[in-house]
């Protein structure tokens, strides 16, 4: 479904990604694993053609996402769920999930389908995003993705900075969304995190995909974990 | 005249050089806060506005209503129009980098000065109001065209308002003020909504031009006026914040209005100029600006 053939990035002179490659089923959870500044997030800004990619390609069902303007990218059915989760704090919730639906014109029967997803927030729609928790600020930056009617979905650290109980609410969420047949690409630091959702994990290690394996081969095998995170699960 | 129709004077001045002040900021106001872009030009477009709703008043026939109503139409269209060459050929090569974009905007502020210069000459020319009808006080008379600028700009202020608040483009221009690379991870096409902001702010510069000319006089050095007093209201009002200017405006425009009355424009000008420097120092995003990410 999604092909990223050997992309380099750069921020300026210095190189980020070095000739980065994945592959990517349909309905698969790929978990990146990979250290700080490993370079996890500029993967997938790259997909998202927020960062240029100077040589290689991302392949999304045919279409070459390389050759098409950045906000033509999440057009062909991507949602993204960035780091930080970069709410549109100032606005409401409905507001953002609005942004969301404007990105592939998606209907209202989406937004009933999200919230159903996310029933805290359809009590919070006409509250001001930034004054929301952390938790449901992450849950309002999945919906708004979800608002894409995206068939892939990409998750940058979504349980950063979030309390255990709101871990397992999120980790919940992903599984639903497995349920669903969405196709998830997921970031994470910790081991632990990943291991109960994703189908398959890859390990990024100074700007390259060093090894990609199944959830059960890493489980079999846990002193991959510690060759290539060095932080035990 | 005694004290109270002396206040009542200077209310009214205030009041025409607060609306006088928010129209032409407006503009200003919007790119500044959806681009991040200073537009040193600003004041030219303005001077441009003016220019233009003297010269299709002199070549509209049927007197100074229908001239004024062409030059509603004909000015901010023109100006808009050179807005989007400008946008397309200077500021997007530029990338919209804060600096360039400055030193670029000096260099067009320049150009639009001489060749209004060349064009149009150096004289300054009085545009007619549209109709001349005076409020007869006890005391005073009072320009009634003076009031109606008031009106007008309330109902364009309130107009922009609406646009960004209750709409779905007013709520993508919001976004892209707030967040530009998640706005385009959205969908959002920064680049035309800079087009249409950068546009939409020079064409009402303009048409606060076309408000403002019959109660001032069309020159080619007109411009800088206007530039600075936007200037001052965005950096009181706080960058990007419509409402802060709008209030900034109101305080200027009144302090302006009552101290010229009552003492002397020059004391007026030096007020208002400690007032910059006193919102510099204590709230350096102005009064009503979120601090910037
Ligand atoms: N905007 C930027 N300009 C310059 N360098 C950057 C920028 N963003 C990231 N980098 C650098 O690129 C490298 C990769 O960063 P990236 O954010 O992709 O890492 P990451 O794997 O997501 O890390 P983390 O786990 O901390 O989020 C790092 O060395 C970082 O310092
Ligand atoms: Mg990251």
């Amino acid at each position: 479904m999604l092909d990223v053939q050997s992309i380099d990035c750069f921020y300026g002179a210095a190189q980020v990604l070095r000739s980065l490659s994945l592959r990517l089923e349909a309905g698969e959870i790929l978990c990146l694993l990979g250290r700080n500044g490993a370079g996890k997030t500029t993967a997938l800004k790259a997909i998202m053609g927020l960062v240029r990619v100077r040589s290689g390609h991302i392949v999304l069902d045919g279409v070459d996402l390389t050759k098409l303007a950045a906000h033509d990218v999440p057009r062909h059915g991507i949602g993204y769920v960035p780091q930080g989760r970069r709410l549109f704090s100032e606005l409401t919730v409905l507001e953002n999930l609005k942004i969301g639906l404007m990105t592939r014109n998606a209907g209202p029967e989406v937004l009933d389908h999200v919230l159903t997803v996310f029933p805290i927030l359809k009590d919070r729609l006409k509250q001001q995003s930034g004054t929301l928790s952390g938790g449901e600020q992450q849950m309002l930056a999945m919906a708004r993705a979800l608002c894409v009617n995206p068939k892939l979905l990409l998750l940058d650290e979504p349980t950063e900075g979030l309390s255990p109980a709101m871990i397992a609410r999120i980790r919940q969420s992903v599984l639903d969304l497995k349920d669903h047949g969405v196709t998830v690409i997921l970031v994470e630091q910790r081991v632990d995190a990943v291991l109960p959702v994703a189908t398959r994990v890859a390990f990024v290690e100074n700007g390259r995909v060093t090894a990609t394996m199944s959830v059960e081969e890493l489980g079999r095998n846990r002193h991959a974990i510690d060759k290539y995170v060095g932080i035990g699960g | 005249m005694s004290f109270l129709p002396h206040l009542l004077l200077a209310v009214l001045e205030g009041t025409v050089a607060a609306a006088v002040l928010a129209l032409s900021a407006l503009g200003l106001s919007l790119v500044f806060g959806v681009m991040r872009v200073v537009n040193v030009a600003h004041g030219e477009f303005f001077m441009l506005g003016a220019m233009l709703a003297w010269w299709t008043a002199k070549m509209m026939p049927g007197g100074p209503f229908a001239g004024f109503i062409a030059a509603f139409i004909v000015a901010p269209a023109a100006v808009g129009a050179l807005a989007f060459l400008t946008e397309r050929l200077l500021l997007r090569r530029i990338n919209y980098d804060p600096e360039a974009t400055i030193v670029a905007t000096i260099g067009l502020l320049f150009v639009i000065q001489q060749m209004a210069l060349t064009f149009f000459g150096a004289d300054a020319k009085p545009v007619a109001a549209p109709f001349s009808y005076r409020i007869v006080f006890p005391w005073f008379g009072y320009s009634g065209y003076k009031l109606f600028v008031v009106v007008a700009s309330g109902a364009v202020l309130l107009g922009v308002w609406w646009v960004l608040s209750r709409t779905r483009f007013g709520l993508i221009m919001r976004v892209t003020q707030f967040d530009r690379e998640t706005a385009t991870a959205f969908g959002i096409p920064v680049n035309t909504v800079y087009s249409v902001v950068f546009v939409a702010g020079a064409a009402l510069v303009a048409v606060a031009a076309v408000l403002i000319v019959p109660i001032q006089q069309a020159h080619y050095l007109m411009g800088l006026d206007p530039l600075l007093m936007s200037f001052i209201v965005v950096i009181i009002g706080g960058l990007g914040s419509i409402k802060g200017s709008v209030i900034a405006a109101f305080m200027i425009g009144m302090t302006d209005g009552v101290i010229s009355v009552f003492f002397s424009p020059t004391l007026a000008s030096i007020i208002s100029t400690l007032a910059v420097a006193f919102v510099l120092v204590v709230r350096p995003q102005g009064l009503f600006g979120a601090e910037t990410r």
